[in-house]
């Protein structure tokens, strides 16, 4: 019988423990909540089952078959084989969490490096080794700005997904804090400055803003926006891109507190938003308030380098109803993927490929608007996302071409009533000018020219 | 016997690099944003990387190396056949956003796997969302919020058993509550009085695992459920430990109003040295519009994902959850269907096996009832005193037999506490090699045991230099 080896010795075992029957080992569950009838499906073969799945299999359509413009934060992007098969090494995946550190050396040690190079990527002084996704970094990082100075006022921009921001109302649920919304500038596409001055004041816990923005826009602005932050003694929260870290000022160079960002599909596929991997960065005053395991460096008794977890007074298994956040299981293997995947690209890679990122951006915009259905929403300067807008119905244009197996760019209108017929546009190193003319010949096709 | 590699391998930054001359310069970054030197990553040939991660794999302890009985965590093997189904591209090269028409084979997987899992648990609704069972237990607290709130009632109370598990009390706190703890019993189970005691129109909820973090079934949960439900409060299970009751009961029958369960412990998906796990949550009736959107439904031969829910908490997270994991879960649930009674039934004979063996032993304590389930905690209080070994002491040297330890200090109430939760997975020679090891090591010579472990790469860790020195990145060395 598969992956129970005991089965055929049930008697046997039960015999030498001084029982006769299974069912006593079970005598303290009621009758009444016993199951009567189990009404589950017969057992499949190994074979079976992945004759099942195939069939299920074939009814997705992925990346490139459907090809995909869209933005929103999720791109594919183009994972070295050697990454899978480490992080396929069962020492690695089929472990727990490390509690035991002389058994985990290696995975100890991985994880000092993960926090050694988002540190060095986002110039900050610590990381710990992952939370669940980015969005849940963002609430975390607002339940720690709330430890620290106890205020009550969070500003966030007007311009993150929905997502982000329901999940991050979800966070401070058990909070006295109020969120308030910073408009984006109707022309350029960046934080409103004189909206942010508005509202910011003595009691503004943090302001949180993402560079580049949902609009994948730059944030040019970020030394005067680091200045009036902190004017007011608030906390600068910063949400990145790490691909574009390899060209961007490192948020730690302009005075962000606390850094988070989205380790998905570098490392890992986009797996319909599956493979999440929540980055946590911060400067090292704030050690104590982290959440999250972090790994220090120490040695063992004979004087030999090791590593351990630390810090962990600060967890739930210790601290309980007090821990900085109830999370235990965290992102280890994608933050073991993200680590493998950045040592392989190296920063020479990863600033190659962030290069092709912005060169293929321009591509795919200059085409789409010299289309005469398209013009550029915002003027302000952008990663390999950004936003058109056209003088179509985009819903019916996306409709269209899907029946062509492509995915235009993201409709924007459902959370931004005012960018009607908008459409965010994404795109990473791994297409070509084939894929591009594909998109645009296609969007000709739909318009009969 | 299992014996470690052991490797002096340098950190990734110490390896031999190779001269590279980059710029960072480019005209389509603001020139106030650019960046004046690249980041400090190495850059290296793949074969050096490979080796290095090659190198630090030999040097970590996975299940497939023997023997992992850690309690509460259900460390059971990890079929092969559900990894190579959830790496297809069909299946990982999916974006979120895609249009639902073009992932319905994800939706099919997810929605036959709520029915697989409302069938194990007695309830009537899944999320696949919470991205293990912390987050869960975070979920479910903010339903327990949201129910409460939408019927005008303002309980702000939560009541945990003191055999809880610290996540539970961390999550009632970030949702907001004020946590209550309540002793158990001398059958290592809920002390009812002190728990009517508690109850109040303050009451939330009432966190539970059933059976609990002691192994121990909750016998007399019929009454708490109805003295929980009297109380206006909802019931609560926390289902790190349903690998126990696999076919044999539900939480749903048992009066649970909400659920979260651990694929990555009872559903046979692998741990990944700490994540990604996935904490579904299941519901009965009075808590489906609150769940978080989308929602997967069927509408004739199709799926689709449905965000019109009334009541809904909006999102814990990106997306709709840790997907891999799910698609892992489905595909090992497809191959056990009706034989996951097998599972609890095995997971119990073992864990009684090979408490009574130990218990034959003498050398260790084993506190409340006899009866356990897929797991049991023993004190090693005498040897402490005896002969001053620690549980600590017990689980390093365990490595030198080369198995890995057990939980240890964990449930807090018992003093010295070891608790091993062997799974259905393990042959009865692993087990009784298991038993035997503790057996010889309680009978060792205390300073061997004290100094151990010696046969790992690195012996007994000073993990209080790391508190005081803080050295957590490579810059800080
Ligand atoms: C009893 C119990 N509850 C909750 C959890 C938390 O689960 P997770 O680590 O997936 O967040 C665990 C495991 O760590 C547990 O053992």
């Amino acid at each position: 019988m598969p992956f129970i080896p005991n089965l055929s010795l049930k008697e046997e075992m039960l015999k030498e423990i001084g029982l006769k029957d299974i069912e006593e080992l079970f005598s303290d569950i009621p009758e009444e909540v016993r199951i009567k009838d189990l009404d589950l499906p017969e057992p499949l073969s190994e074979e079976e089952v992945v004759k099942r799945l195939r069939e299920i299999a074939r009814k997705n359509r992925p990346f490139p078959d459907l090809l995909s413009f869209l933005g929103g934060g999720v791109k594919p992007h183009y994972v070295p084989s050697a990454v899978k098969h480490i992080i396929s090494r069962s020492e690695f995946y089929t472990s727990y969490t490390p509690y035991q550190p002389e058994a985990s050396q290696g995975y100890l040690q991985a994880m000092f490096e993960y926090q050694s190079v988002i540190s060095e990527l986002t110039g900050m002084d610590i990381s710990n080794c992952s939370l669940y996704d980015m969005s849940t970094s963002l609430g975390e990082a607002v339940r720690m700005g709330y430890r620290i100075n106890r205020r009550k006022k969070v500003l966030i921009p007007r311009s993150i997904s929905w997502e982000r921001k329901s999940t991050l109302k979800n966070y401070i649920k058990g909070l006295p804090v109020d969120l308030v919304e910073i408009e984006y500038d109707r022309e350029s596409g960046k934080l409103n400055l004189e909206d942010l001055e508005d509202k910011i004041d003595g009691d503004t816990m943090c302001l949180y803003i993402e560079n580049p923005n949902f609009f994948g826009i730059f944030e040019e602005d970020v030394d005067e926006i680091s200045s009036i932050v902190h004017d007011r003694g608030s906390i600068l929260i910063v949400g990145v891109d790490l691909l574009s870290l390899a060209l961007v000022k490192p948020p730690g160079e302009y005075g962000a507190d606390i850094v988070i960002s989205e380790g998905r599909t570098y490392g890992t596929p986009m797996n319909m938003g599956g493979s999440s991997l929540g980055i946590f960065a911060c400067r090292k005053e704030y050690l104590r308030n982290i959440p999250g395991r972090i790994i220090g460096l120490t040695h063992d008794l004979d004087g030999n380098r090791a590593f351990c977890m630390t810090l962990q007074t600060r967890e739930q298994h210790i601290r309980r109803e007090k821990a900085t956040s109830n999370i235990c299981t965290n992102e280890a293997l994608n933050a073991l993927a993200l680590l493998v995947y950045l040592s392989i690209l190296g920063s020479e890679g990863l600033v190659k490929i962030a290069k092709k990122n912005l060169e293929n951006a321009r591509l795919l915009h200059d085409r789409l608007v010299s289309l005469p259905w398209f013009k550029p929403r915002f003027k302000g300067s952008f990663f390999n996302e950004f936003v058109l807008e056209s003088t179509q119905d985009v819903f019916y244009m996306n409709r269209e071409l899907l029946k062509r197996n492509i995915m235009g760019g993201l409709p924007l209108e459902i959370s931004f009533p005012e960018l009607k017929n908008c459409l965010l546009f994404g795109i990473t190193e791994v297409y070509d000018d084939k894929d591009v003319d594909m998109l645009i010949r296609s969007i000709k096709e739909v318009y009969h020219v | 016997m299992y014996r470690f590699a052991s490797f002096d391998e340098p950190l990734l930054n110490k390896l031999p690099q190779r001269k590279t001359k980059i710029s960072t310069q480019s005209p389509h970054i603001p020139e106030k944003l650019r960046r004046s030197s690249p980041p400090k990553i190495p850059n290296l040939e793949e074969q050096q990387v490979v080796r290095h991660f090659f190198r630090l794999s030999q040097m970590n302890y996975g299940i497939e190396n023997g023997t992992y009985p850690l309690g509460s965590c259900t460390m059971k093997y990890n079929p092969k056949v559900c990894e190579d189904v959830a790496g297809w591209r069909e299946f990982t090269d999916i974006h979120p956003y895609q249009d639902e028409s073009t992932f319905q084979g994800t939706l099919q997987i997810l929605y036959e796997l709520e029915e697989l899992l409302k069938k194990i648990t007695g309830m009537d609704a899944f999320t696949f969302q919470p991205s293990a069972g912390a987050h869960g237990e975070f979920l479910g607290m903010l339903l327990v919020r949201a129910y409460h709130e939408l019927r005008g009632e303002d309980r702000n109370e939560i009541i945990i058993p003191d055999t809880a598990h610290g996540t539970n009390p961390a999550s009632a706190k970030m949702a907001g509550f004020e946590v209550i703890e309540i002793p158990s019993n001398s059958e290592g189970t809920v002390d009812l009085e002190a728990l009517e005691k508690v109850l109040s129109d303050r009451t939330a909820a009432f966190m539970l695992t059933n059976p609990n973090t002691l192994g121990i079934f909750e016998d007399r949960i019929l009454d708490i459920e109805r003295m929980v439900h009297n109380a206006g409060a909802l019931l609560y299970y926390d289902g790190a430990n349903l690998n126990a009751i696999l076919g044999i009961a539900r939480p749903g029958d048992m009066g649970f109003d909400i659920v979260h369960l651990n694929l990555h412990k009872t559903f046979a998906t692998p741990h990944g040295g700490g994540g990604p796990g996935s904490g579904p949550v299941g519901v009965k009736k009075l808590l489906e519009d609150f769940l978080p959107v989308p929602r997967i439904r069927k509408k004739g031969d199709r799926y689709i994902l449905d965000y019109d829910l009334p009541h809904t908490v909006g999102k814990i997270r990106d997306f709709y959850g840790n997907i891999e994991v799910c698609i892992k879960a489905y595909v090992y649930l497809l191959m056990m269907g009706r034989r996951i009674r097998d599972v609890a039934e095995i997971s119990v004979l073992n864990s009684n096996y090979m408490k009574e063996k130990l218990k034959r032993s003498g050398f260790f304590d084993f506190p409340h009832r006899d009866l356990k389930k897929h797991e049991f905690v023993m004190s090693c209080q005498r040897l402490k005193e005896e002969k001053g070994l620690r549980a600590l002491d017990i689980a390093k040297r365990l490595l030198d037999y080369g198995l890995y330890p057990p939980t240890i200090y964990f449930p807090l109430i018992v003093k010295e506490a070891i608790m091993i939760e062997p799974t259905e997975t393990e042959t009865k020679e692993d087990l009784d090699r298991y038993v035997d090891a503790l057996i010889s090591i309680a009978e060792e010579d205390p300073d061997i045991v004290r100094s151990s472990p010696t046969k790992t790469p690195v012996k007994r860790i000073d993990e209080a230099y790391a508190v005081r020195n803080e050295i957590l990145t490579w810059k800080d060395i």
